[in-house]
């Protein structure tokens, strides 16, 4: 009853098409876009906004990207730290080297880059497949980071090798670096998430989204029917790499403030992995989802007690938060295979039935 | 069903009572301490915050605080990673009336958070880590390296292994071995060994060790037996140290010839290579073993953490951390007002001026743990000499050197050259300092 669907009709084709056809749907969508948009700047302490809302806003993109890899296209990655590496260290580079484009085409452009390099390590996946290509992102990983660590050019020369991001505005505000206001480095990472998830949503309804999924299903006869294997994996390829770099580049500039290769290590990928799967593969708010749950989660179950007045040695909780966290992993993953979108799916068909299920 | 309704009732339960449960706001000169028990690096990271907090205990205790102000101690465990670690220093920051001065012990953590801490007027204490060029107290106004920097080291490394041989023209035509931690913090000493190479003529082999793989270090001390260096230096963290270490052992390296830095010479680097480890040579800044006076004042205490590694390396090494910033917040209260709390702000302005004579130091029965520094607005690096040689007896560490001091000649321009070259990146006009 709250959540009906009947009696709504669609009189134009472009009423049929559009990305949220169930008028509900769409308002709910809009009011938390506003919401963000406007509420939370307004409302949200510090704290909230600049380390909790922005980095989970940022592995948001980073899971985004990794599903439509792994989630549409069915191409298991373990390269995610090293295609967000790639966008940090070529964010930096071309901010720093060309200071007079704009931030907000720095990001994008460090993005092509890293989708340039995802294209690269993505050609074995032509022949190989399953774990065997997990394997083969795993070079990735390790060889990029080795390569922007081993040459000094990445960073300038900088002899410290953890270059500070630079200081760049937009519409004359400050958004990188550290003396950025928090509203306005929030908002600018704000900006990206809604485009890039707006892309990624139509991306996976559209032809392109639907020969991944053809692709990821059964390829042979995907092949049988018409898609070719190599534009459309390396197409995959390329666009997760690009949301990756994009996410990485927002991480070394908005969030951490300096370049640094130990944030993009193997634990990176394997977080961003465990994202898209506790969130939902194949789908778009199973990366948000997903992406709260992994970063939050830990940093909830670690000052849980200290808001009840409980003091626990530090050690202690950590060691409570890595056996809860495990626990629920599991336990969401035994509830609901499919992840916490599912979860969400399952929850609006009960409201639909609600107050007369049967 | 009922389960699920069960958990879902907890969580918000729990979610509602977070929100009402304010913590208490007490009044206190606030420590945050950002502190990795747990993860890779927990052997060094257990010690060093348990010395750190045990000062701050023993200064409650024992002196009832400072001047009656007394400190509040808030840990939050990061493991070392530097998202965590900012995550923790952005929930910590603002509790308590604000942080007096924070001291992350991680290169990645202090480099992310240096222009936060700057914005937010809270100084950091990067006791021998982090950034090097930070010693430049014109850019870097908020962040401080006493009692030396990696380079200062480097410099000092050198000069030791000259005075062993016979002075520094006996460094010609020798050729050495630079083992290092594949990462920012263990590059960061080879711009000075290349100057230093040219200046005196040797040269030196670099072989660096993986972040990932610490442990796996076979081919390179195959070719140290090969190329059979005069002396290895190391810049080594973690478990690498103790593999490092086990392995100059087995291939028969002449141990007093092995040196490590102030970060690869503590006890948990040594007790694994068992009686091959003798005669290994660290560098260090503090004392340690428990002989000394603050150490009978914490007999018997209650409150002190008991994992048994007081006196240890870098448990002291923990606690002079603390008396450095004790005794600036001790500075700071002597200019803005006795008994009150100061502000980081205020507690910046201490650091600079802080001048910590020989017998201040005894006077806080703190002789031989902590060396005397002297801070001024242009170094934060303190005017004093940078390192003192320990050996390992097998049971315990003994100080064989005399204070070895660094050539500043040699560190200070490559400083002010880094410095400006971020001043430049970062839109920043130097402090007139003068």
């Amino acid at each position: 009853m709250l959540y009906r669907e009947a009696g709504q009709f669609k009189t134009s084709y472009s009423a049929d098409q559009a990305m949220l056809t169930i008028p509900l749907d769409r308002w709910f969508v809009f009011a938390l876009a506003a919401f963000a948009i406007v509420g939370v700047p307004l409302l949200a302490s510090e704290y909230l906004m600049v380390s909790i809302l922005l980095p989970v806003l940022i592995l948001s993109i980073a899971a985004l990207g990794l599903n439509i890899l792994t989630g549409y296209c069915g191409q298991l990655s373990l390269g995610t730290g090293a295609f967000m590496a790639a966008g940090a260290y070529l964010a930096y580079k071309i901010a720093t080297n060309i200071t007079w484009l704009p931030i907000w085409v720095v990001i994008p452009l460090a993005g092509l880059c890293a989708a340039a390099i995802g294209i690269a390590f993505g050609l074995p996946s032509l022949r190989i497949k399953g774990f065997y290509l997990a394997v083969a992102t795993l070079a990735a990983q390790f060889f990029l980071l080795w390569l922007f660590v081993k040459v000094p050019w990445f960073v300038n020369d900088s002899i410290s090798g953890v270059p500070p991001a630079p200081p760049r505005t937009v519409f004359g505000f400050q958004v990188t670096g550290a003396a950025a206001g928090d509203e306005a480095k929030y908002l600018f990472v704000l900006a990206f998430v809604i485009v890039l998830a707006w892309i990624a949503r139509n991306l996976a309804r559209s032809r392109i989204g639907r020969s991944w999924m053809a692709i990821r299903d059964m390829d042979i006869a995907a092949e049988l029917v018409g898609i070719r294997p190599l534009p459309t994996k390396l197409s995959a390829f390329a666009i997760s790499s690009f949301y990756c770099g994009v996410a990485g580049a927002l991480w070394a500039m908005c969030y951490i403030n300096s370049v640094e290769p130990t944030a993009f290590d193997i634990n990176r990928s394997f977080q961003v992995l465990f994202m898209v799967i506790v969130g939902g593969l194949g789908s778009v708010l199973g990366s948000f989802l997903g992406a709260a749950f992994i970063f939050l989660l830990p940093i909830f179950l670690n000052s849980a007690p200290g808001w009840f007045g409980y003091s626990v040695a530090s050690d202690t909780i950590t060691h409570i938060e890595f056996m809860l966290f495990g626990v629920l992993i599991i336990f969401f993953l035994i509830v609901e295979p499919h992840g916490l979108a599912r979860l969400w799916q399952i929850a609006k068909e009960k409201l639909r039935l609600w107050p007369f299920p049967y | 069903m009922l389960t699920k309704k069960l958990v879902m009732a907890g969580v918000a339960a729990a979610i509602a009572a977070g929100a009402i449960g304010v913590a208490q706001a007490e009044e206190g000169q606030f420590i945050p301490a950002l502190t990795y028990r747990t993860g890779p690096f927990a052997p060094g990271g257990i010690p060093t915050a348990n010395g750190y907090v045990d000062y701050f205990h023993l200064i409650n205790e024992r002196d009832g605080g400072v001047n009656g102000v007394k400190f509040i101690v808030e840990e939050c465990e990061y493991g070392y990673k530097t998202d965590r670690g900012v995550e923790c220093y952005d929930r910590l920051k603002d509790k308590h009336g604000g942080a007096t001065a924070v001291s992350p012990y991680s290169t990645g953590t202090t480099y992310a958070l240096i222009d936060k801490a700057t914005a937010d007027k809270i100084p950091i204490l990067s006791m021998g880590y982090g950034r090097t060029s930070a010693a430049d107290g014109r850019v870097f106004p908020y962040v401080f390296n006493f009692p030396a920097t990696y380079w200062s080291q480097a410099t000092a490394v050198i000069q030791y292994i000259a005075n062993e041989m016979g002075g520094l023209e006996a460094l010609k035509g020798q050729r050495f071995a630079f083992i290092f931690l594949d990462h920012p913090y263990g590059k960061e000493p080879i711009p000075t060994f290349d100057i230093l190479a040219e200046k005196f003529g040797f040269t030196y082999d670099k072989y660096p060790v993986p972040f990932a793989t610490g442990t796996e270090q076979k081919s390179v001390w195959l070719q140290i037996r090969r190329t059979k260096p005069a002396y290895i230096i190391m810049w080594g963290w973690g478990v690498m140290n103790a593999t490092a270490v086990k392995e100059a052992a087995n291939i028969k390296f002449d141990m007093s010839k092995f040196i490590g830095n102030w970060w690869s010479a503590s006890e948990q680097d040594v007790l694994p290579a068992g009686d091959g480890a003798i005669g290994y040579k660290g560098a260090t800044f503090n004392g340690a073993g428990t002989d000394y006076k603050v150490f009978e004042d914490m007999e018997g205490m209650s409150g002190l953490s008991d994992d048994g590694d007081r006196g240890t390396v870098l448990y002291n090494r923990g606690m002079v951390n603390a008396a450095y910033i004790v005794e600036a917040v001790r500075l700071a209260q002597e200019k803005y007002g006795k008994g009150k709390r100061v502000t980081g702000e205020q507690v910046r302005w201490a650091f600079e001026n802080l001048d910590l004579t020989a017998e201040d130091i005894e006077g806080l029965g703190l002789t031989g743990l902590m060396p005397p520094t002297k801070v001024t607005c242009l170094n934060h690096e303190g005017t004093n000499p940078a390192i003192l040689i320990q050996q390992w007896n097998g049971k315990g560490w003994d100080i064989i050197t005399d204070w070895i001091p660094a050539m500043s000649d040699v560190v200070r321009p490559l400083i002010e050259q880094d410095a400006a070259q971020y001043a430049k990146d970062n839109n920043i006009t130097p402090r007139d300092c003068s």
